[in-house]
């Protein structure tokens, strides 16, 4: 079909959703099936971490520690958007799937960045955005699936970009958002919903690949007579929050999955009293049916907004003389946890902290932290603690070497913060923090020689193995690990991009980019070619930490441009 | 407080007591009124968006001379609708000493008190803070969702973050004694696009 032609087909199809085609289709698209899945190929990436256990590491070892140095751009693309590139691009046999802010996907040739086509979506004039961003796309046999910001999950034909469905999964005027990358599992599409700071009341929801009917919707906050109801007073559960903004983890032999879900609402904890689950906790969930089979909850009552949206990855641990079938979440509440999949639940193992806290007092023999009062925010006093709201470690992924056995964490030390909490009333669609949003504190600890801190851990006993710290920056970005013993992170505000040495921690290797980089690094091969790529583009809580900094570190960088760019390296040969 | 019919009041309402939605009578919500989702037009009036005076006329004479600002919808004074379907009608009103504004602020001012979109054009926030410049000493609106900052004395001329352009004027005039609004909004409402 000629080219005019087509899109005149497209807008008939549709008045408010466009596809752009340039260079497509696809030719010979490489259908994802359920064993793909569950077991995909070293060169792709088809997974938010790239594999459900969400442990973030690439087998490829072609770049690697010796030749690392060499690593060089072979292409870029600019994605004409601004604000917080969060995606990993996703690659299906030389296929390389980009989402951005403001709903768009972008197809390209993974060799040669040549673009096969494009995705706008038209979001509504009256959108209010608080984080205008999106974190990739899941695949499933010829289609994709992109969720948006005005709460609806699309399908788009993954050799063509064409809409195949779209559903409303809730109403964007209400504060529903999603911003997360679909989790697909044996043909439904599961996401979580965003909005904590709305008032909402947070769901996890599957939909079948094919039609996009809803197939099952589960609460994160139980309903009268449910598991866990008494946790909330009078009505707090229509309203108290725990959203489910990130992908999940899922536990294939067990076919269980794993979803964190964040703070209860809105912020200080008196407004909403008792331990309300599951908000900060990690369900563990019947992709079925949606069932709850256990949960674990990280910290009752929050009030600190530290959610704990990041899924545990799930790591087979040698620990106490036993294989331990764990799940490992560095938390936002700066408590760095081990716990166990079991037969009968999920069970807390060990939990330290990994950043200065003066929060938690202990941590009791149940995996229940203790919270210091001092430092727990309340109505009508200003309350500091460390860390910050923004916590030990945010949304930003952790990563794990299946050859090192250590955690890679994108950790923020000495930064504590603070606010006043104070009663607000909620009005649909407006942001219900509990604080003004201007009051919202951020201050280095006196002293601090650093701020952002990538660290290794050992799990298995605990101890920090190596850490590089960042003096004059967050570090704001997820990590990814490679047999080729490399961590590669951004998230840095000297736009920088970098490869450290996964045993030592020496830094390898490093490029500067366009912009910040917060997007997800991943490592994927082409024609026996191993190559690297991110997206670079600063926005969202990254520029947020960036500007609450403003004035307060003396040298600190406050001009990272804004605008995304997909960076592919390859070592010069 | 349950007979008041405006949607938010009856919303703080059942927060408040829970036990007003119930027996709320059905009526037309606020957003189906004709006219409630049209933009601000020539004549319109404005009224007090919150607080205890929500829904009273706004004379130049209730709002304090340096800000911060009073957050207003415009109502159409011969129907008596308040535009509040769309929350891009939203306005900020604030009072400033008239020497301090530019001439093109000045010329659409009522007295030292102009208008803006309270709408944040970078991803469409609300804009909510009245603070000092990042870079001055000067108090300015600021959206707190990523820290843009207009300058309501330049024509709102964005002075910190990342807002690609500034926030649309809406001209004024007084009436009796009344703000009116004295053409439509001076620019695109809302995100730079559709996003
Ligand atoms: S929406 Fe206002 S600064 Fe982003």
């Amino acid at each position: 079909m000629a080219l005019k032609q087509w899109l005149l087909s497209g807008l008939l199809a549709s008045t408010c959703l466009v596809s752009v085609a340039a260079a497509g289709p696809i030719e010979n698209y490489s259908p994802v099936t359920t064993e793909r899945l569950k077991n995909p190929e070293p060169g792709n990436w088809m997974h938010y971490r790239r594999t459900y256990d969400g442990q973030g590491y690439s087998t490829l070892d072609q770049i690697n520690t010796s030749n690392v140095k060499n690593l060089v751009p072979v292409w870029t693309f600019s994605t004409g958007v601004v604000e917080g590139h969060q995606a990993p691009p996703i690659i299906n046999n030389g296929v390389m799937f980009v989402s951005t802010p403001e709903g768009q996907v972008i197809a390209l040739n993974a060799k040669t960045g040549d673009e096969y086509w494009r995705y706008k979506r038209q979001l509504p004039e009256d959108l209010f955005q608080l984080h205008p961003t999106n974190r990739g796309v899941g695949l499933w046999e010829d289609k994709l699936y992109l969720a948006t910001t005005d709460d609806h999950l699309v399908a788009l034909d993954a050799k063509t970009g064409k809409v195949v469905w779209d559903t409303k999964v809730q109403d964007y005027k209400k504060g529903q958002y999603l911003t997360l990358m679909p989790l697909v599992v044996d043909g439904k599409v599961i996401v979580g919903g965003s909005g904590g700071e709305f008032g909402i009341r947070g769901y996890i929801v599957a939909y079948d690949a094919n039609t996009g009917k809803e197939l099952w919707r589960t609460f994160t906050i139980p309903g009268p007579g449910e598991p866990g109801h008494d946790t909330w007073s009078g009505d707090d559960w229509k309203t108290g929050g725990a959203p489910a903004w990130m992908t999940g983890t899922y536990d294939v032999d067990t076919r269980t999955v794993y979803w964190g879900t964040g703070n209860a609402a809105p912020w200080p904890g008196e407004t909403h009293p008792g331990d309300n689950l599951y908000s900060t906790s990690v369900l563990a969930l019947d992709p079925d049916s949606g069932k709850m089979k256990s949960y674990f909850q990280y910290h009752q009552n929050d009030s600190w907004d530290w959610d704990e949206v990041d899924a545990p990855m799930l790591i087979d641990l040698q620990r106490d003389g036993r294989t331990i079938k764990s799940l490992v979440h560095p938390g936002r509440n700066a408590i760095f946890w081990v716990l166990e999949r079991k037969p009968e639940g999920i069970k807390y193992v060990a939990g330290w902290p990994f950043v200065y806290t003066n929060v938690w007092k202990s941590i009791d023999p149940n995996g229940k932290p203790i919270a210091d009062p001092a430092h727990k925010p309340g109505i009508g006093k200003r309350v500091e603690f460390c860390p910050s709201l923004w916590g030990g470690k945010d949304w930003p992924s952790a990563a794990y070497s299946q050859k090192t056995g250590l955690v890679y964490v994108p950790a923020n030390e000495n930064f504590c913060g603070g606010f006043t909490g104070e009663k607000v009333p909620l009005v649909a669609g407006k942001l219900w923090l509990g604080t003004k949003p201007e009051d919202i504190g951020l201050t280095p600890r006196p002293g601090a020689t650093h701020f952002g801190e990538l660290q290794a851990w050992d799990p298995a006993t605990g101890k920090k193995v190596w850490s590089h710290n960042f003096p004059k920056s967050q570090l704001f970005g997820s990590v990814t690990a490679t047999a080729g013993d490399l961590i590669f992170v951004g998230g840095t505000n000297d736009r920088m991009f970098r490869a450290f040495h996964a045993k030592t921690g020496e830094l390898l290797w490093e490029q500067k980019t366009n912009s910040g980089i917060v997007g997800m690094p991943i490592a994927y091969e082409v024609d026996g070619t191993q190559y690297i790529a991110v997206q670079s583009g600063w926005g969202v809580d990254a520029q947020r930490i960036q500007d609450a900094l403003v004035g307060k570190v003396p040298g600190l960088e406050n001009n990272v441009p804004q605008g995304g760019v997909v960076w592919v390296f390859a070592v010069k040969k | 407080m349950c007979q008041d019919p405006t949607r938010r009041a009856l919303i703080l309402t059942a927060l408040a007591t829970g036990a007003c939605l119930a027996s709320a009578r059905p009526s037309i919500a606020e957003e189906d009124l004709p006219g409630s989702s049209e933009r601000p037009q020539k004549g319109d009036v404005l009224v007090f968006a919150e607080g205890d005076r929500a829904g009273e006329v706004i004379k130049p004479q209730d709002l304090q001379a340096g800000g911060p600002p009073v957050r207003a919808w415009p109502k159409d004074p011969k129907t008596s609708v308040v535009r509040k379907g769309s929350r891009l009608n939203e306005i900020l009103v604030v009072k400033l000493e008239p020497a301090e504004l530019d001439e093109e602020t000045r010329s659409r001012a009522a007295g030292g008190v102009v208008a803006y979109s309270a709408i944040c054009v970078h991803t469409g926030c609300p804009i909510t803070a009245w603070v000092k410049a990042a870079g001055g000493d000067k108090d300015v609106f600021k959206c707190v969702c990523h820290n843009s900052e207009y300058d309501p004395r330049q024509s709102a001329q964005v002075v910190f973050g990342p807002a690609p352009r500034r926030l649309p004027a809406l001209p004024l005039a007084t009436d009796d004694g009344s703000l009116t609004v004295a053409a439509a909004f001076i620019g695109k409402v809302g995100a730079q696009q559709a996003r």
